[in-house]
């Protein structure tokens, strides 16, 4: 987990270094504003990476040695075929069409949303299809 | 070392039984396996180079005669509007980061799908949608967006471009622009938290290396777009003043944040397609990726200079840093650099297999060496002040791009094999290559000698001159015969349909999704071999040639004779 922390800070110290030159030089203040945004970006996940990488056992997958067997048991959950995912598109589709053709187009889009997130933390729950 | 020979049964992956889930039309609107997804992503971002190239046809074809009628004036507008958005925002990048990288980056780094599985459907959805909903403007009374691909304001405020067909690519922008941050979100826990034992960080292939440093430049930039697209929006229809001067608001603003998102995106754009060529390289050459820290750290320093050269598109707004954006720009040669010598460095006395993929990547080489060069001209102010808004621009960036489009080409035919189970026709492959090869430069050339004629672009007709003409239909010839090597692709997958197995590594490449079936199962993995190196499948197909680490190789051979007896 440290290469990962690393990376992510490094990037939120060059994006800082480069806000503090840029915004004294040229005080404009769009840029500024993004670039140090962009350094929070690289700041807060990378802290929480650091601080993770600091108490958590090291894992298989940054062990240079590990073998495979040392990765055994359960990956993570992965939920076989899902529909909610086509149907909470579908719902975001229609409302931004209710942002061209008219405010009614939200009926059909908020309420595919609405069944969409019911629907797929219902499935969730349930562990999804396989 | 027999640990590093002996396949090892992955046993983290649960169940290996046969996947049963849905078919047919089913299977597409359901799927969550990464694998399907991709493939959906790729069908429907080639479909879209297609229509964005039958836009760039019209636009040559309409350019091939300095007062051509081909098409009114208005409708040249919405063209060469939808070519830029259709090639940027629905091909380019999410042919590289929806369809190569979602395929690719699990099997690469051993894990049995991406980390979120139904958030990467869902991707594909917003995308899918964005795409008809920006195409929906031509069906619109008013047709479709016209102010370019950039939609600077004032131009596109409600008063000078009225009509549906601009909210439809705002519209279409803001859904696609989230189906990518949600990729990028996919990629990134997806590497961080799935690689297989032993896949430390730096043994990942440059590829998913790359992707990783792409997706978290997805994460910075396009937030930006969204909240200028939401803004615009609001200019357009709720009555802030946020971009016009008449109500107190900055039009320059709207391109300080465009930019800040369009410069990183070429560089989301450009950073998949040199981790193909990248593989492709090192796979054709028989040889490690040579100098692979330094690639890493060549991508690394990239993205990071990416968000401080937004400005260099602005040069001539009058009221940005000169000096820092042109320094900044400047800088992005030198890590660009490295690559371009790492991957001569690769092909340095190996042994070049030049199949269809290898000759796709080397046409990367050339072209992109080109854009690039041109690049650095455009990096320095009295230059850009010279060549702005004219063909010269237009020919330096598609350069670039017509060198992305040769690298994903590579990777469709490296990697289709993998994908598919079948192989693609060489000769047809070859062919294919040169017509692309040759056409883009017969396509861009005589662009830059216009632009520095001082040919404007965005420009339905131009000045009476011969040498103009001559030109034109120069570039017009270069990219009808593009177009030519892409009805040369379609063939070539109708005939090579089925027809020509490809067996699990049928190039005896280096990377795990090479060791797995063609196409790979449901969860990707039957067996894992051990993980030692960056080239996994590699050394466990050739014991006697495997990897080794820096210093190693010398240790193992004057050990004998120089250790002390």
């Amino acid at each position: 987990m440290k290469v990962e922390a690393k990376i992510l800070l490094g990037l939120g110290t060059f994006f800082g270094l480069m806000c503090l030159v840029y915004w004294n030089w040229s005080l404009e203040n769009a840029g500024g504003i993004m670039m140090f945004a962009g350094m929070l970006l690289g700041f807060l996940p990378g802290g929480y990476y650091y601080w993770w990488s600091r108490r958590m056992a090291p894992r298989p997958e940054d062990n240079p040695h590990a073998t495979q067997p040392d990765g055994a048991g359960v990956v993570g959950a992965f939920p076989g075929s899902s529909i909610f995912p086509f149907v909470l598109g579908m719902g975001a589709f229609f409302v931004v069409l209710a942002l061209v053709f008219g405010i009614w187009f939200l009926v059909p889009g908020l309420g595919l949303v609405v069944w969409a997130l019911l629907g797929g933390t219902a499935e969730g729950r349930r562990g999804g299809q396989h | 070392m027999t640990d590093v020979l002996e396949p090892v049964q992955h046993q983290g992956h649960g169940d290996h039984e046969e996947h049963h889930g849905p078919t047919g039309i089913l299977n597409w609107l359901t799927s969550t396996d990464h694998k399907v997804i991709g493939l959906s992503y790729t069908v429907t971002s080639v479909i879209m180079l297609v229509i964005g190239g039958l836009f760039a046809e019209i636009i040559r074809a309409q350019l091939a005669s300095p007062n051509g009628n081909l098409v009114s004036l208005a409708q040249y507008n919405e063209l060469f509007t939808m070519h830029g958005s259709v090639m940027i925002y629905l091909f380019a990048g999410p042919f590289a980061f929806g369809a190569l990288a979602n395929i690719i980056v699990p099997i690469q780094i051993g894990a049995p799908d991406m980390a979120f599985p139904r958030l990467n459907a869902l991707s594909y959805w917003l995308y899918l949608s964005g795409a008809i909903t920006m195409l929906l403007g031509f069906f619109t009374a008013g047709g479709a967006a016209n102010f370019g691909w950039v939609g600077y304001a004032p131009l596109s405020n409600s008063l000078n471009t009225p009509g549906a067909g601009a909210d439809l690519w705002i519209g279409g922008l803001l859904l696609t622009g989230f189906s990518a941050i949600f990729t990028g979100v996919n990629l990134v826990a997806t590497i961080f938290y799935l690689r297989a034992p032993g896949m430390t960080m730096f043994r990942m292939p440059i590829f998913t290396w790359n992707m990783l440093v792409t997706a978290i430049l997805i994460l910075l930039a396009f937030p930006v777009l969204t909240a200028g697209l939401i803004m615009l929006y609001c200019d357009r229809h709720f009555g802030t003043h946020i971009f016009s001067v008449a109500g107190g608001g900055v039009p320059v603003l709207w391109q300080h944040i465009f930019w800040f998102w369009g410069h990183p995106e070429v560089y989301i754009l450009a950073l998949p397609f040199f981790g193909m060529v990248t593989e492709i390289i090192a796979v054709f050459s028989r040889k490690p990726v040579f100098g692979y820290k330094g690639m890493i750290f060549a991508t690394l320093t990239i993205a990071a200079l990416s968000l401080g050269v937004w400005a260099h598109h602005m040069f001539t707004t009058g009221v940005v840093l000169l000096p820092f954006f042109s320094i900044m720009s400047l800088l992005i040669a030198v890590p660009t650099g490295i690559k371009m010598f790492n991957w001569i460095g690769t092909m340095w006395r190996g042994q070049v297999w030049f199949s269809t993929a290898m000759l796709m990547a080397l046409g990367f080489l050339f072209t992109f060496l080109i854009g690039g060069l041109t690049g650095i001209y455009l990096a320095s102010p009295p230059l850009d002040f010279f060549t702005h808004d004219t063909y010269f621009v237009v020919a330096h960036f598609h350069s670039v791009v017509m060198a992305l489009v040769l690298a994903g080409m590579a990777g469709l035919y490296y990697w289709g094999p993998k994908i598919t189970g079948y192989m693609l026709n060489e000769p047809l492959g070859k062919a294919q290559f040169w017509l692309l090869f040759l056409g883009s430069q017969l396509f861009t050339f005589p662009l830059y000698i216009l632009g520095l004629d001082g040919m404007a672009r965005r420009m339905a007709l131009y000045p009476h001159d011969p040498q103009w003409k001559m030109l034109n239909d120069l570039s017009s010839v270069g990219a009808f015969v593009i177009g030519l090597s892409t009805v040369i692709f379609v063939i070539n997958v109708v005939v090579s349909w089925k027809k020509y197995p490809a067996g699990d590594n049928p190039w005896d490449a280096h990377t795990l999704e090479w060791f797995t079936t063609s196409p790979p199962p449901h969860h990707n993995f039957y067996r894992l071999p051990q993980i030692r190196s960056e080239r996994p499948t590699w050394d466990y197909n050739h014991p006697e040639h495997r990897t080794l680490h820096h210093g190693e190789h010398a240790a193992a051979e004057h050990a004998p004779e120089e250790a002390p007896v």
